[in-house]
């Protein structure tokens, strides 16, 4: 059986990898939206793990919010990439500081 | 055996997480990064968690990273591999940062002691009753999110 804690040091690492790399890429708005992802993983594997380790469905259901959201959020986010990436012809986060044209 | 193969599976999806946020190209990066995940979703069936797996497999690995590939195609990034790598101004604060919280992280896991745990498969009709009796609500707001996402992506890539 798996102990919990170690579980946890799991998720947590992979947080951290997460965090480093949206702190990290700011010349690519994918690479920080592929940062999100990994520690919304991150926190996908905590609830899991608590679930297995308290024997109830609830972590179960709230990883599967957690992934309607993803899901929500990556299709918003990529759309808006397209948009912007028409307008300005780039990915870079800082060239998107104004918010009128 | 069990714990053997997590580890296993936590080296790789670590490993390839690390791969997948040092690539500059971002292709690699998300081929990187659905192995990881196709590990985590091991992972999951590993804590007795199989609808959670097969819903990592379906909906990340599958729907989330398609379309990330379909919009990195389609926004024609020119040379991502001229492109600059953030330098080691820029990795070494975050990677500073990012060792100071896990070490404060796994620290405070270590120090709690955690009861004898109950291994106990949850399957799909546990899970469906939870799903739907208990937290219906919340399945109808995420429903009406997943709606308001629809028309704002439909909005924003609109013909002018």
């Amino acid at each position: 059986m798996i102990p919990l804690a170690h579980v946890l040091i799991l998720a947590a690492l992979l947080f951290c990898l997460g965090l480093v790399c949206v702190l990290v890429w700011k010349s690519n708005v994918i690479m920080l939206l592929i940062g999100i992802e990994i520690m919304l993983n991150a926190a996908m594997l905590v609830f899991v793990g608590g679930s297995g380790h308290w024997g109830g469905a609830d972590g179960q259901v709230f990883s599967l919010m957690i992934m309607a959201m993803t899901s929500a959020e990556v299709s918003l986010t990529l759309a808006l990439v397209v948009y912007l990436h028409r307008r300005r012809k780039t990915v870079d986060v800082d060239d998107f500081a104004s918010l009128k044209d | 055996m069990e714990q053997y193969l997590f580890y296993i599976l936590a080296a790789a999806m670590l490993i390839a997480t690390v791969f997948a946020i040092t690539e500059k190209h971002p292709v690699h990066a998300i081929v990187y990064l659905v192995t990881s995940f196709f590990a985590l979703a091991a992972i999951f069936y590993l804590l007795a968690a199989p609808m959670i797996a097969a819903f990592e497999v379906i909906i990340y690995a599958g729907a989330v990273m398609v379309l990330f590939l379909f919009v990195i195609m389609m926004l024609d990034l020119g040379h991502p591999e001229k492109a600059a790598r953030p330098g080691i101004g820029h990795w070494l604060p975050a990677m500073v940062l990012g060792v100071v919280i896990a070490a404060a992280a796994v620290t405070a896991i270590t120090l709690r002691t955690t009861t004898a745990p109950a291994t106990r498969v949850i399957g799909i009709k546990e899970f469906s009753v939870a799903l739907f009796q208990r937290y219906g609500v919340a399945i109808e707001i995420i429903s009406m999110q997943l709606l308001f996402a629809v028309v704002g992506a439909l909005y924003l890539g609109r013909k002018r």
